[in-house]
Parts: structure tokens; sequence; C-alpha cells
């Protein structure tokens, strides 16, 4: 009895393993030390973002006239601003509001970049020049130039930075996307998709979108950064988040007028957001040299 | 007529060059392949060999491609269907083979889903009967361990493996006709016979037609009962497999036939035929063949060749009889 147990596990170690794709990718992941921080703080940070509000020790709203434009000590440890509100609380709270707002325009703006992105590569033609052409009309504006004509038409508000955000983010993604298409479209195994019978949409999202995918993920996780960036911008500009609200552009913006007297107020909102951006930078530079073959 | 599965009547393809030219890739290919036979069509490199598949499948860009003529398969006239019956015909009734098995299956798609692909296409079955359906083919494709196979990627499989694969998915839904498009030209010789017989097999089991494309000959003096040889575009002869290796009547045929090694000869130098194929956009006028002919002479340079009958079932296009030709060699 004892004798087929160890034969069995014997062979079952002699057989050669699977290699699990997976596995091979957390491996070569990991060695990048600078994207595992990144990661590590993109986690981190999106914990704060999702407890932050319940775990503030002041309420980040809260008036405090004994503490105006305190420096850091160890009752307000980022300090207080001028109507002595509670820094390090008004940022807890507020990575929800800047975290939230970056990662909903990059998957609004990202979808809808895709598609086009598809459309524009797989059907060539005319719909490809239009598409493209719009794209490189809107390329002409620089990026944040052009959210700011969007929100500057429909109004200020976080939902419409979101907007804004978003349409800028939509030609990149369409020019990245249908580059990718044009490499896999010319594959052979897309042709042999038409000729067991797919249809031009089902081979599209079928079989050339999944091989899209490297180039989403890794331009996704980059441009999340540059969203959080250019939100935060909006709001210290006045177009987004309004005064009262705890978002770190506006909390940023709030503090440039005491940058002599109370530099604590601009130093940490921009540390966070400096931090938050380098992190999914790094990250996304890590994905890239892992998931590309070419650097490999 | 009711016998014949696949007649190509006057097929003419042209591709856009430019912002207005069109170049003739094919023009006049005419041939039938009847069921349960294995034709093979001939040519070296560029002759339009892949282009008369493709026409067949319609697989070719519809903005930068024009086809003409007529495609009669089992009665229907294909280049008259609308997409979507043309898809429900493609993979369903006729379906194709490619030369390059390893890049023909999608990478990152299970065997399993992309052998499921084409039968939940074009049958009713269930999940679980695609599943046993798949189990099937891919034994009567020869791979050893199915269920296996069926949950591994392409890159996992070796390129006989791929083959045998897409053969089992060109031959799920049972097509009428196969079009194989160099099947084996990237396979080592023993898997090259083993896909061979394998579509001998298919051939007797199924009564599939088979239309394969092929320059090499001795897979074709091994599979096909009738063979069609073109040259630049154009058909240049037509004969039963047997006939054609005996009597080759355009002198391209029997150039192609003698730069072929046999076994006991003893040769200092293999014959070829001089030069190369024309180019596209410079075709010469007159017979295509004429520059790079040992016979040509003034007429073949004006006159535009057609297939005739040169005994029952054999047809050649070129311009001079025998006779003819046998004097040309011995002046």
């Amino acid at each position: 009895m004892s004798e087929t147990t160890t034969s069995q596990t014997a062979s079952a170690e002699a057989l050669p393993k699977a290699q699990n794709p997976a596995k091979q990718f957390i491996k070569k992941f990991t060695q990048r030390k600078s994207a595992v921080a990144g990661l590590a703080f993109i986690i981190f940070i999106l914990i704060i973002a999702v407890i932050g509000p319940s775990i503030t020790p002041y309420n980040p709203n809260a008036y405090d006239y004994n503490a105006l434009l305190a420096g850091p000590s160890p009752q307000h440890i980022w300090g207080t601003d001028e109507f002595g509100r509670d820094v390090f609380s008004r940022i807890l709270a507020g990575a929800q509001l800047s975290l939230g707002t970056a990662l909903t325009a990059s998957v609004i703006g990202t979808a809808a970049g895709v598609v086009l992105g598809l459309i524009a590569g797989f059907f060539g033609g005319i719909v490809d020049s239009f598409i493209m052409r719009v794209c490189d009309v809107m390329f002409a504006f620089p990026g944040i130039l052009l959210a700011i004509a969007i929100v500057a038409i429909i109004g200020p508000g976080i939902t419409n930075v979101m907007i804004g955000v978003a349409v800028f983010t939509v030609p990149s993604f369409a020019r990245i996307i249908r580059g990718a298409v044009l490499e896999v479209k010319s594959e052979l195994y897309v042709e042999v998709a038409q000729s067991i019978g797919c249809s031009r949409l089902r081979t599209m999202f079928v079989h050339v979108f999944p091989g899209t995918l490297q180039a989403l993920i890794v331009n996704f996780s980059m441009n999340v950064g540059g969203a959080i960036l250019s939100a935060s911008s909006l709001s210290f500009l006045g177009f987004g988040a309004s005064v009262t609200q705890a978002e770190w552009g506006a909390i940023l913006s709030q503090g440039r007028n005491y940058l002599a007297t109370a530099p604590h107020l601009v130093f940490f909102p921009g540390l966070v957001i400096f931090l938050t951006v380098l992190a999914f930078n790094l990250f996304g530079d890590g994905l890239r040299d892992t998931l590309d073959p070419k650097l490999n | 007529m009711s016998d014949t599965l696949l007649e190509v009547k006057g097929l003419a393809t042209e591709f856009k060059h430019g912002k207005k030219n069109w170049i003739s890739a094919v023009s006049d290919v005419s041939f039938e392949v009847r069921p349960g036979e294995i034709v093979g069509l001939v040519g070296e490199s560029g002759c339009g060999k892949s282009v008369t598949s493709l026409s067949v499948m319609r697989l070719h860009r519809k903005d930068t491609t024009r086809i003409s003529g007529d495609i009669i398969f089992e009665g229907k006239h294909l280049l008259e269907l609308s997409d979507r019956d043309m898809q429900a015909i493609r993979g369903n009734e006729i379906s194709m083979i490619f030369q390059e098995p390893m890049s023909a299956l999608d990478p990152i798609m299970r065997i399993g889903d992309q052998l499921a692909e084409a039968l939940t296409l074009h049958t009713d079955l269930s999940k679980k009967e695609v599943h046993e359906r798949s189990v099937e083919v891919l034994r009567q494709v020869g791979i050893p361990e199915p269920e296996m196979t069926l949950r591994n990627y392409p890159h996992e499989l070796s390129g006989g493996m791929c083959q045998r694969v897409m053969i089992a998915m060109a031959m799920s839904c049972e097509p009428r006709l196969l079009i194989a498009d160099e099947p084996t030209t990237a396979l080592d010789v023993t898997i090259q016979a083993q896909i061979l017989a394998l579509m001998e097999k298919i051939r007797r089991e199924n009564n599939t037609g088979i239309l394969l494309i092929t320059h090499d000959l001795g897979v074709v003096a091994e599979t096909c009962s009738r063979v069609i040889v073109m040259y630049a575009g154009h058909v240049v002869e037509e004969a039963p497999v047997d006939e054609l290796f005996k009597h080759p009547q355009h002198p391209y045929t029997q150039g192609l036939i003698a730069s072929v090694p046999r076994l006991g000869e003893r040769l200092r130098r293999l014959p070829s035929i001089p030069g190369s194929v024309p180019d596209l956009a410079a075709m010469p006028d007159g017979c295509r063949f004429a520059p790079r002919c040992r016979y040509a002479q003034e007429r073949c340079r004006c006159n535009d060749p057609v297939l005739h009958e040169v005994s029952p079932d054999h047809t050649s296009a070129c311009l001079l009889s025998e006779q003819e030709r046998e004097e040309v060699a011995h002046a």
C-alpha cells in the first residue's frame, strides 16, 4: 500500500510540469524592484481611497479657529490650512475623489479610444482616415488645454473634469490600438478565422482585440498617472472640485496663497500627487518591460 | 455537369496598384473540381496559385481587389452571394488549410476553443456535443490524446500537430470542398507523408473534393488525380496526373518535370528553366512563357495562346504543336 503511494509520488515528480504563464509573469515582474514598489504604493493608495474617509483623525471639513495655518505638529502631523482644517485628514479623505476621478476618466477615455482604434485599424479605408484625422486635430492641442476648453464649455465640476480628461485620453489610445491592430491583422490566424466563417465583427473582437491587450494594459497603467495629474491640475486651476471639497488638486490650489508663510500646505498634497503619479509610471514601465517580448 | 463540385470559369483577379491602376494577378483561369477528387494546382512562386484559392474563398480585401468571372460551387455563384451567405459557406462547405500551421492558429486561444468556433458558428450542436465532435475530429486526424490537446495552446504543439489541428478545424463541419494551400511546405518529409496520407483518407471517407496547391511535383504525383499547371496568372496545361508526367505538352510543364531530380540518374547539372517569372505590371505580349521558352517563335510573341485539347482530357496552351516543337529542337 505504502509502496504504491511512493511510486505514484515519484512518477508525479518525474512528469514535466506545464509552464504556467501567470507564474512566469509574476516571476519576471517581481525581478523589477521599482515596479514592485510602484505596485505596492498603488495598492496602498487604493486601500486609502476606500477606507480613507473613515480613518481620518479629524473631520476633514471641521474648522478649528485655534489652529489656523499651523505647521506640522504632533496634533496635526501635516499641519492645518487657513480655516484650521487638518491637512492630513483632508488628503486621506480626498484620495477617493482624486483617484476616482482619474480612474473613471481613464476607463471611459480608454474604452472609447479602444473601440475607435479597433474600427480604424481593422476596417481601414475612409473610416480609418476619418478617425485618425480627427485624432490628429485633437493631438494638435496640448492635452490639458483641450481639457480646459472642454470644461470651460460645459462648466466646472468634478463630472465635467472627468469628461474633459477622458476626451483627451481618447486619441492617444485610438492611435496605439490602431497600430497594434494593424500588426495583428496581418497575422495568418486572422485570415484563418475568416476562412472558417467568422464575421468581420467577430474576427475583430475575438481574434484581433486580444492581440492588442498587451499594449492596452501597459498604456492604461501609465495613463492613470497622467490622468491624476490632469484632474488635479484642473482642480488647481479652479475648474474641478469646489473649494469645500477635499480633493488633492483643490487642496494644493488653496495652499498656494500661503506658499511663503505656510509651505506645508502645498508640500504635502504636492508630495502625495507626485508619489502617486510616480507609482503608476513605475508600475507601467515594469509592466511594459515584463510583457514586451522584444525587450526580454 | 451535376457531378461538378466547384467550377471556376474565366476567373480574373486584379489588385489595385497605386491610385488608379489595377494589375492583373490571374486572368482567364478555368478549372473544375469533382467530389472525391484531388486536383493539384502547380506552379512556381508568384504564378497566382494562392490568389486563385483566396478568390474562391473571397478572402481578398474588397477595396483593393477586383474579381470577375464565375465561381460556381454546387450550383451557387459565389461571387454573387452576400457577405453573410459567404460566411455561412466558409469553414462549413468550403474549408481552407494554410501553409504555415504554426502561425495559422490563434496563439492566445486554446485548441479546444478554436475547434469549437467553427462548430458553434455553423451547427446547432450543444456545448457538450461540440466537445465530443472536437475530440472525434482530433482523433480522426491522428492526434493521440485529443482530450489533453484540446486544453493546449498552439505553442505547446509541434508544427505537424498544428497542421493536424488545422486540418481537424477545416474538416470539423464536413465540408464538401477542401482547399489546401501548400499544406506540407513548412513540414519535414516524414510529417509531409503523414499529412498527405491523412488528406487521402479524408477524400476517401467523406468524398471531399480537394484542391491541392503546391509547387512540389512529388506531392502531386503521389496524391492528385488531375493536375492544373499555372504560369504567370494563366492556366497553361491541364491533364490527368499520369498523362501529365508521361506526355507533358507545354514547354513550361516539361521544364518543371525535367528539373525534378530522379533516383538512379547521373546528371552533372539539374536542368532548370532560364529566367524568372515576369513582373505582374510588365507582362510580355503573346505567350507569357515565350521569353523563357526554348521553342519560342515569332508568332508566340504576338498571339495570345488559348487552352486547347491535345488529347482527351488533356489541354495545353502552347501555340506550337508537338511536331513543330520537335522541328525547332532539331533545327
